[in-house]
């Protein structure tokens, strides 16, 4: 970290992979996709007999929408500005399919960690896996969701920046490249705020960002071709005992389901006047929310 | 050994929001049930004076980082200085609201820390001095129970979830040093609404119209939002329409919102609009069609074309209040 300080605003860090072998700065701009599969939006989701985790078989298993966005983004920051766009994929096998899918969208490559000790993993566990990964892919921008909707995080990107040293910017829902630079309109609640960080940095989206373009059929058949690893926590040099369950810093202990809310009440009455006189006496007499 | 309770009170202008409160009342709760005390933090610039109102909810002490660096939030920055404070102050619980900035600073902090931290919790209690938080997963399908390791025990609470009290505590204010380590990113500009819109994820009555409003027109809604005191919300078919911003839609791809009150207008009730409104106190669907989903989850409901019924309701609340 302590060197990557001491440069001015040069867009190399000298230490990870793409830096090391061009150490001059170009105007490229090489974007890494933080990707996760998570399950349908739609998914009847049922908790497994450990009642920690959910059932994994019915499942639909769909790229998480935020991240849909980053890769979109991501494909038309290539279209800007030059540079290669790779997917990075913490997950079991099934999530190959995802990785295609973006790889069909336009992204050039995929790498997809799959290792039994990250099962498991919490936010920093995880965080601590793609950050490996992210210093030997190389990256002058990291591209997040700002949640994966399946644990609703909010953390993952965080502490990937955290732990590469460099800015992260939440919520983005339009950016601009310039020298080294990238702005980033950021909502937050009653506006938007621009914040401008110095590259390499990392980001998270938000819906508004853009539209996702869907995969063509030429898009399906490139993919199949494009290169895509799979590597262990050996390949990357991470310990095993630093991830997984066991290392876990936020632990479930129990899954439920939330209070079924009791069936509501439909107001009956003549007219549209009668049944609003109707609900108003109710919200005050019953609800007391007016 | 690590003692008490922080808070991290946001502000925003020099005036506290809604979340501190709610995040120091919570805090003040946690630390009564095992004898402990409250710290609050607040960091700013020229927030010293606003300070001493923490005092009122709770707070034992209040450390104050007050410098020109910290005027506009930044990950960064924020990041830096709360670290130092936590290292000064070694809490066994440290608190946020879940709020844009809360959840980003929680985020940055819990991980340069290296403890954990529960996110958006709606439930927080003690067993012993364990923290068990209670979270919504999967867009509310599901609730956490979730237990963390490390300390300090670090959780973001929902916005609009846990009550207010007001407990008169001595809230020594004191200052603290800032040092805002390397900046990385700063902020450039600010487009914000009229401050007197209360956010979507604040407000205590949610109004929210979906695709059977039938075009960009809601004034109807704006004015029923009004009499109520609430903010105007939008299904993602309404936002995609194009009849109103992003910053409206709520859903598991938009906000997640707590009020009291949430009135879905026009609103059939799919599955990811539920994720974003279905914690809401009390739900009103307003649907002509009996089928709607929505039905199913509403407390209250009002079978008629939404333009005959909201009209009718507002004049029937004018009537009430007079
Ligand atoms: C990955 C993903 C994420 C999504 N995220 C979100 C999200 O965050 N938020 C969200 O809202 N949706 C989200 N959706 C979309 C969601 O599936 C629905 O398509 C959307 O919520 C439908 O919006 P709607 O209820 O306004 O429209 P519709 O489903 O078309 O319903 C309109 C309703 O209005 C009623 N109506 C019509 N005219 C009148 C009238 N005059 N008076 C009274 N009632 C009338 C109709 O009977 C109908 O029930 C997401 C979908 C996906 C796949
Ligand atoms: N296993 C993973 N593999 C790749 N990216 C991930 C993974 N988990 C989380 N992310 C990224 O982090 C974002 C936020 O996730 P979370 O913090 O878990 O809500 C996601 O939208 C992804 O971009």
């Amino acid at each position: 970290r302590a060197a990557r300080e001491a440069l001015p605003s040069g867009r190399t860090c000298g230490e990870c992979a793409r830096c090391s072998s061009s150490p001059e700065r170009s105007n490229k701009v090489d974007v890494v996709v933080l990707l996760k599969q998570v399950p349908d939006t739609e998914t009847l989701i049922q908790i497994a007999d450990d009642n920690a985790s959910i059932k994994t078989e019915d499942v639909k298993w769909v790229i998480n929408p935020y991240d849909e966005f980053a890769v979109e983004e991501a494909l038309r920051i290539k279209e800007k500005h030059g540079g290669k766009v790779t997917i990075l994929t913490m997950g079991p096998e099934r999530a190959v399919e995802s990785i295609r899918t973006a790889l069909a969208m336009g992204a050039d490559e995929g790498v997809l960690i799959d290792d039994p000790a990250t099962q498991g993993s919490d936010a920093l566990g995880t965080a601590k896996v793609l950050a490996a990964a992210l210093k030997e892919i190389g990256y002058d921008l990291i591209i997040a969701g700002q949640r994966a909707v399946d644990v609703d995080g909010y953390q993952v990107p965080a502490a990937v920046a955290e732990l590469l040293g460099i800015a992260q910017v939440s919520v983005v829902i339009k950016e601009e490249i310039t020298d080294g630079k990238i702005r980033c309109e950021r909502t937050i609640e009653g506006g938007i705020v621009v914040v401008e960080a110095d590259l390499p940095a990392l980001f998270t989206t938000q819906r508004g960002i853009n539209d996702p373009r869907y995969a063509s059929l030429p898009g399906i058949m490139k993919a199949k071709k494009k290169p895509f690893v799979q590597k262990t926590l050996a390949d990357l040099g991470v310990d095993p005992s630093e991830v997984g369950e066991a290392n876990a810093k936020c632990r479930i202990r129990s899954l439920s389901f939330p209070p079924e809310r009791s069936p509501g009440r439909i107001i009956e009455g003549e007219t549209a006047e009668a049944k609003a006189a109707e609900l108003v006496r109710l919200l005050t007499e019953e609800a007391k929310v007016i | 050994m690590p003692q008490g309770v922080l808070v991290f009170a946001e502000q925003v202008d020099e005036t506290f929001r809604k979340i501190a409160f709610e995040a120091l009342s919570e805090g003040r709760r946690l630390a009564d049930t095992i004898g402990q005390t409250v710290t609050a933090v607040v960091l700013g610039s020229g927030v010293e004076g606003i300070a001493g109102e923490l005092g009122k909810y709770g707070a034992d002490k209040i450390l104050v980082g007050d410098d020109p660096a910290l005027a506009d939030y930044t990950t960064a920055v924020y990041t830096n200085v709360l670290f130092d404070i936590v290292k000064d102050n070694d809490p066994s619980i440290l608190l946020f609201g879940a709020s844009s900035q809360g959840k980003d600073l929680s985020a940055q902090l819990g991980a340069r820390l290296g403890v954990g931290l529960a996110m958006d919790c709606n439930g927080l209690k003690l067993d012993g001095e364990k923290l068990i938080a209670t979270r919504p997963m999967y867009g509310g399908k599901v609730l956490a129970e979730v237990t963390l390791e490390g300390t300090p025990q670090m959780a973001a609470i929902r916005p609009n979830v846990m009550e207010i009290t007001e407990v008169a505590k001595a809230g020594d204010v004191e200052k603290v040093d800032v040092n805002t380590g390397v900046i990385r990113a700063r902020v450039v500009e600010k487009k914000l609404e009229t401050a007197s819109k209360v956010d979507l994820t604040e407000a205590d009555v949610v109004v929210s119209g979906g695709r059977g409003m039938g075009g960009s027109d809601y004034s109807l809604l704006e004015e029923l939002a009004e009499i109520l005191g609430g903010t105007v919300g939008a299904s993602r078919a309404a936002v995609d329409e194009g009849w109103r911003s992003h910053s409206d839609q709520v859903g598991q791809t938009g906000k997640v919102v707590s009020p009291n009150l949430y009135i879905a207008c026009g609103i059939s009730g799919a599955i990811q609009h539920l994720a974003g409104m279905g914690a809401s106190k009390y739900i009103v669907a307003i649907n002509k069609d009996p089928e709607a989903p929505i039905f199913k989850k509403a407390d209250y409901g009002i079978v008629e074309d939404l333009f005959e019924a909201i009209p009718a309701i507002i004049a029937e609340l004018k009537k009430v209040k007079g």
